[in-house]
């Protein structure tokens, strides 16, 4: 019973703040309603009992990843409100709903009609949810999450690479500057 | 309240609901022409694929998934990162931040 | 001896070989010296092989001697091999003989030509070819030898081809004879599915056997016989020998007189046991067919001026004598004919080149004249073979001429004796014709001097040195003078080989007899003696109606016996012109400007404009948007998931 209703309210959220997310017009209505549909995901983690990701989902992406959004959407669009209703590009809309509805009914139609989705023996290790997750992690994927550092590390080099203002041009070489040259 | 006992739900339904969103995310990403409103589609999609991961974790009794959603999450945000990053500096030099701009590769 | 059979045809190969890599360097004259030798070599060796030959008896007069495996394909199998039997290793005997004189004539003849060892070196593969031709114990070698003297026939007759004259009169020989290959094909493919062999023992053999159906046999006989017709100059065919006397006379003499147009005549001899099998009609269609081209070319050669052509004509004429008697059945008497005329053609096209060389290529014999004074010898030898074609006993001519013509007197072809009549008539056309040749250029006035008498034109032949004043004949060196007394000497005795008086003198019958088979002949020795009679008569007739109307007349007093229907020949040439080369020419007119200019170009634009326009279309895929490169994508997986989808319902 409590599973039903935590799935209902965690898809309501998440659905609807994805209809959100799409459908209005100033991003920064739209970040807000990510938010909302991020914290409808993490509710269905609950139900599943995936109580560490859960945590995870609210603190790296609700927290961190849309304060990001939001902070380039300050920095850069603010006053930009997108006109929605027009779309120069012809026929993209009405073929994007049709290409995404055909997606939908195909999913549907072949999870519905998998009755057997396999399984292989569980690595079944003790203790609460964290720590099976954790002993995954560090055991099997240690590998894995040391490379994930580097990732980051990587990442937010190109972040600042990025960013950065474009040099100064120097119209003088040192020893031009020297001479007093022109 | 006495609770009635139903049975609980078929993890088929968690499917479901992450199908939704993934298309939800598909649509927006298509029709957006605002380049942060379609990196935000693109996180639900993401995120409808975690979704699917728990699920299947939870239905195969293997914590694996959840191990593997960890590590999306991590790639996902140093995507988010550097993406945004991209944007930043294309606003710098073009003072404008839709997507039809970028069509110089015009065949 | 026999053994080395091979060794005939690969001497002249050899020569042909090393002129081809050498022979510019080699030079003048020792090129033509040394394609001599090879010839004079595989002579040599061919009378070894006949000695041989001679020595053995009956059965085991026809050997087969195999070189090496040729074709070999599912039941096609062809070996490169030669067939020693009397009538091959004649063949050869002559050929290389009178190739080996002519060959050292050419020395002399071609004498400062700036292609003089580029000549011998197509001489070598002529011979070659011709070799293969008579040697080859299949259809396939044959006609290898076939198309090959055919094309060392073009080759040799546009020899000079920096004349417009000579190209086309080489392309006019190779084209008709195609036409006549044809047939030879046709006959050759019908005997090979009807026998399943293409050997001539193999072939023989099954149709000895009855193994031919007649209207096979028929059939393959007619086109064996269109293709001998194409290359021995008969009706309709022979257009293209008279206008081959643009090669050096050397080449006439060889190819156009004495080997290549005697290669139908072999032919048709050799395919005897499927004439036998064939019906009757077949005998009828060659006599008539060799009977009315004999007369039909003579009346031609008694209007033409030119030295050469008059002995085209000739040669024409006396092929058709040739296949009368085979047509009759009497194919010794052909060959006989065959021979005895090798001689004496070969003589005379030697001797009027060197009359041509004597009076620097001035050829219309009515700018010759009393040239017996300036060239004695070839005036003496030139003699012996006027009287041996004209049918003058006892010169080989008259015996071999005779021969045929009792064949035909006796024969029981219908219309034999008609064609007898046409016989006689020819001889008669024959002796006057060349008594007329002989007289305009050996005797009477010499119009070369002679300026503006009486409408001729003096000489305006090239002098040696080039200046255009009137030029002195003079006799010819060596190397042209000793081919043409050798030749004399045969004309005068070659009737040996074949008297009519006894058997025993019979030899060339006798000696031919396995290879072509026998005829007898059913007259008395009185009755012969009169038709030989009359034909002597006839021929004594032609040279004094010869005499009367160009020794005792002035030139133009004869003008009328010079119909210009003769002296054009009929026409034929124009006839064919308009009848095959202008609606041929529109043909390919056609071909050209729709066919290829409309449908191919249609296509090969057409295509290049579908690419185009597909590719315009394509090309709005990449519309420079990453949303639509989006869409793309995602229709994408949506189509693949309907198949994975589509997988899993199956």
């Amino acid at each position: 019973m409590g599973e039903w209703i935590v799935l209902v309210l965690g898809a309501a959220f998440a659905l609807l703040g994805g209809l959100g997310v799409i459908l209005l017009r100033h991003p920064v209505h739209a970040a807000l309603m990510l938010v909302q549909s991020l914290f409808g995901v993490a509710m269905l983690f609950v139900a599943q009992q995936a109580h560490f990701l859960a945590a995870v989902q609210v603190i790296v992406y609700a927290g961190a990843v849309v304060v990001l959004f939001l902070f380039v959407i300050m920095l850069i669009g603010v006053d930009r409100a997108e006109d929605i209703r027009v779309e120069p590009l012809k026929g993209q809309r009405p073929l994007a709903l049709f290409v995404a509805a055909l997606g939908l009914v195909e999913l549907i139609a072949i999870v519905a009609m998998q009755n057997d989705f396999g399984g292989v023996l569980p690595k079944t290790f003790e203790g609460t949810n964290v720590e099976q997750v954790s002993a995954m992690v560090f055991s099997d994927y240690l590998y894995a999450f040391e490379i994930t550092s580097i990732l980051l590390v990587v990442a937010v080099v190109g972040a600042v690479v990025l960013a950065r203002r474009a040099p100064r041009h120097i119209d003088q070489t040192v020893d031009q500057q020297i001479d007093g040259a022109p | 309240m006495h609770l009635v006992a139903v049975a609980n739900p078929n993890p088929k339904a968690y499917l479901f609901v992450a199908m939704a969103l993934f298309v939800l995310g598909a649509v927006g990403l298509l029709s957006r022409r605002n380049v942060i409103v379609m990196f935000m589609c693109v996180e639900l999609m993401l995120n409808a694929a975690n979704l699917t991961f728990v699920t299947f974790a939870r239905m195969m009794g293997d914590i694996r998934g959840q191990a593997i959603v960890f590590f999306t999450m991590v790639v996902a945000a140093a995507e988010v990162v550097v993406g945004l990053g991209i944007i930043v500096s294309i606003y710098r030099r073009r003072k404008a931040v839709t997507a039809e701009e970028a069509s110089l590769l015009k065949g | 001896m026999i053994d080395l059979v091979w060794l005939i045809p690969a001497l002249p190969l050899f020569g042909f070989c090393v002129l081809l890599l050498v022979g510019k360097r080699i030079g003048e004259p020792l090129s033509g010296y040394f394609a001599t030798a090879m010839t004079g070599g595989s002579f040599l060796f061919a009378l070894g092989v006949f000695a041989d030959l001679v020595s053995r008896n009956g059965e085991k007069r026809s050997v087969t001697k195999v070189l090496f495996d040729w074709i070999s394909v599912g039941q096609l199998d062809v070996k490169a091999s030669a067939l020693v039997d009397p009538l091959s290793i004649t063949m050869v005997l002559f050929v290389t003989g009178i190739g080996t004189l002519i060959h050292l004539y050419a020395v002399g003849y071609m004498h400062g030509d700036p292609r003089f060892s580029q000549f011998f070196t197509y001489l070598n593969l002529f011979i070659f070819s011709m070799l293969m031709l008579v040697l080859g114990d299949n259809f396939v070698l044959m006609f290898l030898g076939w198309e090959g003297v055919g094309a060392c026939s073009y080759l040799l007759i546009s020899f000079w081809f920096e004349k417009d004259s000579a190209a086309t009169a080489g392309k006019k020989a190779f084209v008709t004879n195609r036409v006549g290959d044809f047939g030879l094909m046709i006959g050759m493919f019908l005997l090979f599915n009807a026998t399943g062999a293409l050997t001539y023992n193999g072939v023989f053999a099954v149709a000895g056997n009855g193994g031919i159906t007649r209207n096979t046999a028929t059939a393959a006989a007619l086109m064996l016989f269109v293709g001998a017709c194409g290359k021995s100059a008969q009706l309709p065919l022979y257009v293209w020998l008279p206008d081959a006397m643009e090669g050096p006379t050397p080449v006439s003499a060889l190819i156009h007189a004495a080997t290549m147009v005697t290669a139908g005549v072999y032919l048709m001899m050799r395919v005897a046991p499927v004439l036998e099998v064939a019906d009757p009609v077949v005998f009828t269609v060659i006599a008539w067919v060799g009977g009315l081209t004999a007369l039909f070319a003579a009346t031609i050669a008694v209007a033409q001026d030119d030295i050469k052509r008059i002995l085209a004509y000739s040669t024409i004429s006396q092929l058709g004598y040739m296949f009368l008697a085979i047509g009759m059945h009497a194919n010794a008497a052909a060959a006989f004919h065959m021979i005895t005329h090798a001689f004496f053609k070969a003589l005379m096209f030697l001797g009027a080149g060197s009359v041509i060389h004597g009076m620097h290529h001035e050829q219309n014999v009515k700018l010759m004249g009393n040239i017996r004074k300036w060239m004695p010898i070839t005036f003496a030898t030139y003699l012996l073979g006027w009287l041996a074609i004209a049918g003058i006993p006892p010169f080989s001519g008259f015996w071999s001429k005779d021969e045929i013509l009792l064949s035909a007197y006796e024969g029981s072809v219908g219309g034999a004796k008609v064609l007898w009549v046409v016989g006689l008539l020819t001889a008669l056309l024959t002796a006057y014709y060349m008594s007329r040749q002989v007289f305009l250029v050996f005797f009477g006035k010499e119009r070369f001097l002679h300026s503006t008498t009486g409408g001729i034109v003096p000489i305006h032949g090239d002098s040696h040195d080039g200046n255009h004043a009137p030029v002195t004949p003079h006799e010819s060196p060596w190397q042209m003078v000793l081919p043409l007394v050798v030749l004399a000497g045969l004309s005068l005795t070659g009737g040996v080989m074949n008297l009519p008086f006894s058997k025993s003198l019979e030899r060339l019958a006798r000696w031919l007899e396995p290879s072509v088979g026998s005829h007898e002949f059913a007259s008395t020795g009185s009755t012969k003696v009169v038709l030989a009679l009359i034909a002597v008569a006839c021929g004594i007739v032609g040279i004094g109606l010869a005499y009367r109307l160009w020794l005792g007349r002035p030139l133009e007093a004869n003008a009328s016996l010079e119909p210009p229907l003769l002296q054009r020949a009929y026409g034929v040439d124009s006839l064919y012109s308009s009848v095959i080369e202008k609606p041929g020419r529109k043909l390919a007119d056609l071909v050209a400007d729709v066919f290829d200019g409309k449908l191919i170009e249609g296509v090969v634009n057409g295509s290049g404009s579908i690419v185009k326009l597909v590719g315009g279309n394509v090309r709005k895929l990449q519309s420079g948007f990453v949303r639509n490169y989006a869409l793309m994508i995602a229709a994408g997986t949506v189509a693949l998931l309907a198949y994975a989808l589509l997988r899993a319902a199956a």
